[in-house]
């Protein structure tokens, strides 16, 4: 009586918990699915260029004349950003109306060899971002992210919920099998079964990771405010710099500082990672793990010199780890197709578990009776099972 | 009416897949080349267990 109690138990919450996120997982398994070639839809849209091949290696222009380039065509607006991909030889410099606005008002892609402007790119339009805010926050800002992140939260317990009872279910059936003798619902249970339990794995890794990214804002103000100001805090309440050293000085810092590491960003004085009295620049490391992981670098603004530099701490270092195990982009292309493949495997579970669930209101007591009787899961369970 | 099977043999292939599938999701963020090919492998796997009893239930023992 008790496993059978237990077991009610864990199959309402594997019920509840799916029934309430299911359509906003199916939500993120389908704006999910072109994402995972954003960068191959980018490039074919021409938002993302390859820069022409250098002929003759040549060390990289200077940042500076990016710099100028981009306030000459923007000259009312602010530099926040300066992002070298590590893949594709490109700086992207991000503009904002003001350098602490959180959202750009123009960007602008450089080949980094020659310094050249390769194209504006677009800013808060084009279908790769419409899939990205709707993936990320249904376009609420931040109270879309964190409801997005509690869905999560219920998927992953309806997946572990989902585990538990598994068990009952395949008492009497071997592994892999989908009956369809029976009625067609029953027929879908074992696929539901079948394609939920041999995905399990990847689905809790995805969905965990996705529900870690939803918190990026609130760690990143975390480490702010404890990190940050603590790295700055012999600055705090100075006036704000007169003048102040260029990008590329400051870069040339902190490659010296940090000769193992390659640059990923560079945050410019004013914006809400550097403060306003340095540059922070954020520089990876060259294995495959470690080109994850960045250090921040802080450069002092005004006078170019090196202020220091810590590790991340261990929340941004999970953040950044949950990155690559979330978008599936970290293995080439192959790995993209399987992540689309168990993708649209979860949305089939997805849609079917609605299916079970739709069907099972609308059955009679006495097909009840009958699928009862074929699922044969244990004396003690199927009873109460059905009634549930 | 067939006797139940043991907890073993209802989990036996599910444990493998799940662990089939860890070493595929790591193995690529660990390194390139074979590091690459190794987690295609893995994850390759669940994939085509799915494909292998859906042809036997819909194609093979033919409709019900």
């Amino acid at each position: 009586m008790r496993k059978a109690a237990g077991f009610r138990r864990w199959y309402l919450v594997h019920k509840w918990t799916s029934l309430i996120c299911t359509v906003f997982l199916l939500l993120l398994c389908l704006t999910g699915l072109p994402l995972i070639f954003r960068d191959e839809i980018a490039l074919w849209l021409g938002d993302l260029a390859e820069p022409p091949e250098q002929t003759v290696a040549s060390p990289d222009a200077s940042v500076d004349s990016l710099v100028e380039a981009a306030r000459a065509r923007r000259p009312g607006e602010f530099i926040k950003f300066l992002i070298r991909e590590p893949d594709v030889p490109v700086w992207v410099l991000s503009l904002g109306l003001a350098a602490s606005a959180s959202e750009n008002s123009s960007a602008f892609l450089f080949d980094a060899h020659s310094g050249q402007l390769l194209r504006e790119l677009p800013v808060r339009q084009g279908i790769l971002y419409v899939l990205l805010k709707l993936h990320v926050d249904l376009f609420q800002g931040l109270p879309g992210t964190l409801f997005l992140g509690v869905m999560g939260l219920l998927f992953v317990i309806s997946t572990v919920s989902g585990v538990v009872v598994y068990g009952p279910f395949m008492r009497k059936l071997p592994f892999g099998a989908i009956r369809r003798e029976g009625t067609t619902r029953l027929a879908w249970l074992d696929v539901h079964n079948l394609l939920g339990i041999v995905t399990v794995v990847w689905v809790l890794v995805v969905g965990g990771t996705g529900v870690i990214n939803t918190l990026a804002r609130p760690l990143l103000a975390v480490w702010q405010r404890t990190e940050l100001v603590q790295m700055t805090a012999p600055w705090r309440g100075r006036p704000d710099p007169a003048a102040i050293v260029s990008a590329q000085s400051a870069l040339d810092v902190a490659r010296s500082a940090e000769p193992n590491r390659e640059v990923r960003l560079v945050a410019f004085p004013g914006t809400s990672f550097a403060g306003k009295h340095h540059y922070t620049i954020f520089m990876r490391g060259k294995t495959n793990v470690t080109q994850r992981l960045f250090k921040p670098v802080l450069v002092e603004a005004a006078s170019g010199q090196l202020t220091g530099s810590r590790d991340l701490p261990w929340y941004l270092t999970l953040l950044l780890l949950s990155r690559p195990l979330h978008f599936g982009d970290y293995g080439g292309l192959p790995l993209k197709a399987l992540w689309t493949v168990l993708d649209l495997i979860a949305i089939v579970v997805l849609l079917s578990g609605l299916y079970l669930w739709w069907k099972k209101r609308m059955l009679s007591g006495e097909q009840l009776q009958v699928e009862s009787d074929l699922i044969q899961s244990g004396k003690s369970v199927s009873g109460q099972e059905m009634r549930a | 009416m067939t006797a139940p099977l043991s907890t073993r043999q209802i989990w036996v292939m599910p444990a493998i897949l799940a662990l089939v599938s860890a070493l595929g999701l790591i193995s690529a963020l660990l390194g390139d080349g074979i590091w690459d090919v190794l987690s295609w492998l893995a994850l390759a796997v669940p994939v085509i267990v799915i494909v292998w009893y859906s042809l036997w239930a819909f194609l093979i023992r033919g409709s019900s």
